[in-house]
């Protein structure tokens, strides 16, 4: 026959293991579920791919950050140095077309980003401005225009009247 | 870098972030996901447009039109720019909504209830010509930051509503009140519940002008969700940025109004003319006031051909802002020479004149028709971009549409 105070301890171990096991189970999930929201389709699971092989990005089956014809599909960005630093921090809020559209100097560039940090709740970029400016007046730098440019991309139709 | 190594380096930030949120639910929101009303990703059929218009921008939406669709003498919504600062509201409870004017400069706030604005108030229709402040910024050098506009972001519709004069006859304002500046239910692109998308005005001269409305319907309907459902200010020949939408509220200001997109250098303009390229401090930027002469050939569509001998047809819209056009001249030999057009009155003050002409081709090859406005002040179009301005807004220069004689 066991005391009381024996039996009581027992069962009390019981419990605290079954709640550990309930813990650590909730736990579990949660980190899935949160993994889960971060990677649902289990991308870091597959084998990673060689991104400077033509043949990867047909390979590649998770398409999110498919790159294209030397544009990253979802977005719209040129690839190249930087550009995942570019979506990360700069298609939270807007779109990436308002950056396409643009073309701006490094100072522009670095001024736009100033001055969404002063009015537009833009997070501090630290480290990654230099690199987000230097992706941006790389690929969208100005390019000259003249004060009117040709009539360009004409679709020629015979006009009936 | 790909989204793989992201997911590594952001992993434990996004864990911590994320323990304490609602998660389990979270995660089957697709990325993008817009609740209630607006779920449907063809901005298309989500805003009643023809899917032929340009998207320059889906967050914010901002949409414009080519020239050939603005043919109608009344703009349709199917063919009306769109250009949103902010998110559009998601919810709309048409009983619950208010129109309330406080600020410095009125004797005591005072709300309404659209049900109020329809009934104790006499209603008008105008013809308004509203043109975005930015509208042809894409062809400036440097170029200009923002959307990217070309020639579409200009329509004239049918406006119904309350004069916003008598509104503020019946708040009772003060004799110090110097501008008005609106407010409205967009939301700001962070999220952040605190801050407005945008929140511009005019000074009390043009609040109080007959054509200025506080409007509740666009071409005889409900004004389209974003277009500015259920109320919108409309304030003919100014930038269309002073035409709120969504509106909520109007502080009546004893200063020029400081709302967010009033400061800095947005919907300003070197107060004196500079250099491409110069920097402008932000005391030398001055608020645009009334927008240029400026005019469309909507049709033909640009890249007609025809045969030699016969002639062309072609008509469009010519407005002037706060002006009237008094002359509609074409050229089709890049400006050498210069005919005039037929051009009707406005049917009200501030909606758009519509002209219309013939031209003969003397030989077979390439041309453009130019059109050039003048206004009732002798200002003219001008051939080439007019100044250059840090934002690009203004750009009034001819609009040109290519034909071959083959």
């Amino acid at each position: 026959m066991m005391e009381p105070s024996q039996k009581f301890e027992q069962s009390a171990r019981a419990i605290s293991r079954m709640m550990g096991m309930i813990f650590a189970l909730f736990m579990v999930m949660g980190a899935f579920l949160v993994y889960l929201m971060i990677d649902p389709t289990f991308s870091a699971f597959r084998p990673d791919p060689k991104v400077d092989t033509v043949a990867v990005a047909t390979v590649e089956e998770d398409d999110y950050d498919k790159i294209e014809n030397g544009i990253h599909v979802r977005t719209g960005f040129v690839e190249g140095e930087g550009l995942m630093t570019v979506v990360n921090n700069c298609t939270n809020c807007h779109s990436a077309k308002l950056v396409t559209q643009n073309r701006m100097s490094a100072d522009r560039w670095r001024a736009t980003i100033k001055w969404m940090q002063e009015t537009q709740n833009l997070w501090d970029l630290g480290k990654n401005e230099d690199i987000i400016v230097t992706y941006l007046a790389t690929y969208y730098a100005p390019e000259k225009k003249g004060r009117r440019p040709n009539l360009e991309n004409i679709e020629w139709y015979a006009l009936e009247q | 870098m790909n989204r793989r190594k992201f997911v590594q380096n952001s992993g434990l930030t996004a864990l911590s972030a994320l323990l304490g949120a609602e998660i389990v639910f979270g995660n089957y929101l697709p990325e993008g996901y817009i609740p209630l009303g607006l779920q449907d990703p063809d901005p298309f059929k989500l805003f009643n447009k023809d899917p032929e218009m340009v998207v320059l921008n889906d967050k914010p939406w901002n949409i414009e039109s080519l020239a050939h669709h603005l043919d109608d003498k009344i703009t349709p919504n199917r063919y009306m720019f769109i250009r949103n600062n902010g998110n559009i509201p998601e919810s709309i409870d048409l009983k619950a909504w208010t129109l309330t004017f406080d600020g410095e400069s009125v004797q005591k706030p005072k709300s309404y209830t659209l049900a109020d604005l329809k009934s104790k108030f006499p209603q008008y229709t105008y013809q308004l010509t509203l043109e975005c402040g930015g509208n042809g910024r894409a062809e400036f050098d440097p170029p200009a930051k923002g959307n990217q506009w070309t020639v579409g972001a200009v329509a004239c519709a049918e406006w119904t509503g309350v004069r916003l004069r008598d509104l503020l006859n019946d708040v009772g304002v003060k004799g110090d009140a110097v501008y008005i500046g609106y407010h409205a239910a967009d939301t700001h692109l962070s999220g952040d519940p605190k801050k407005e998308p945008i929140s511009r005005g005019m000074p009390m001269a043009k609040a109080l002008q007959d054509e200025t409305l506080v409007a509740f319907r666009m071409n005889g309907e409900d004004i389209p969700l974003a277009h500015g459902h259920p109320l919108r200010l409309v304030a003919g020949g100014w930038p269309a940025s002073v035409s709120g939408k969504w509106l909520t509220g109007i502080s009546v200001r004893n200063k020029v109004h400081d709302g967010p997109k009033m400061t800095g250098d947005s919907y300003k303009v070197p107060c004196n003319p500079v250099a491409p390229g110069d920097k402008v401090a932000e005391e030398d930027m001055c608020i645009i006031e009334s927008m240029p002469v400026k005019s469309l050939i909507t049709y033909p569509k640009t890249g007609a051909t025809l045969p030699l001998g016969k002639s062309l047809s072609f008509r469009g819209h010519a407005w002037a802002g706060e002006l009237e056009v008094t002359q509609m001249l074409y050229s089709i030999d890049f400006g050498s020479t210069w005919k005039e057009c037929a051009l009707e009155a406005p049917v009200n003050r501030l909606a758009w004149q519509h002209f219309s002409a013939t031209a003969k081709f003397p030989k077979k090859g390439y041309y453009e028709v130019w059109a050039r406005a003048v206004d009732s002040r002798g200002n003219a179009q001008p051939m080439v971009l007019p100044g250059w301005n840090p934002k690009g807004y203004l750009n009034n220069a001819c609009h040109r549409i290519a034909v071959k004689v083959v």
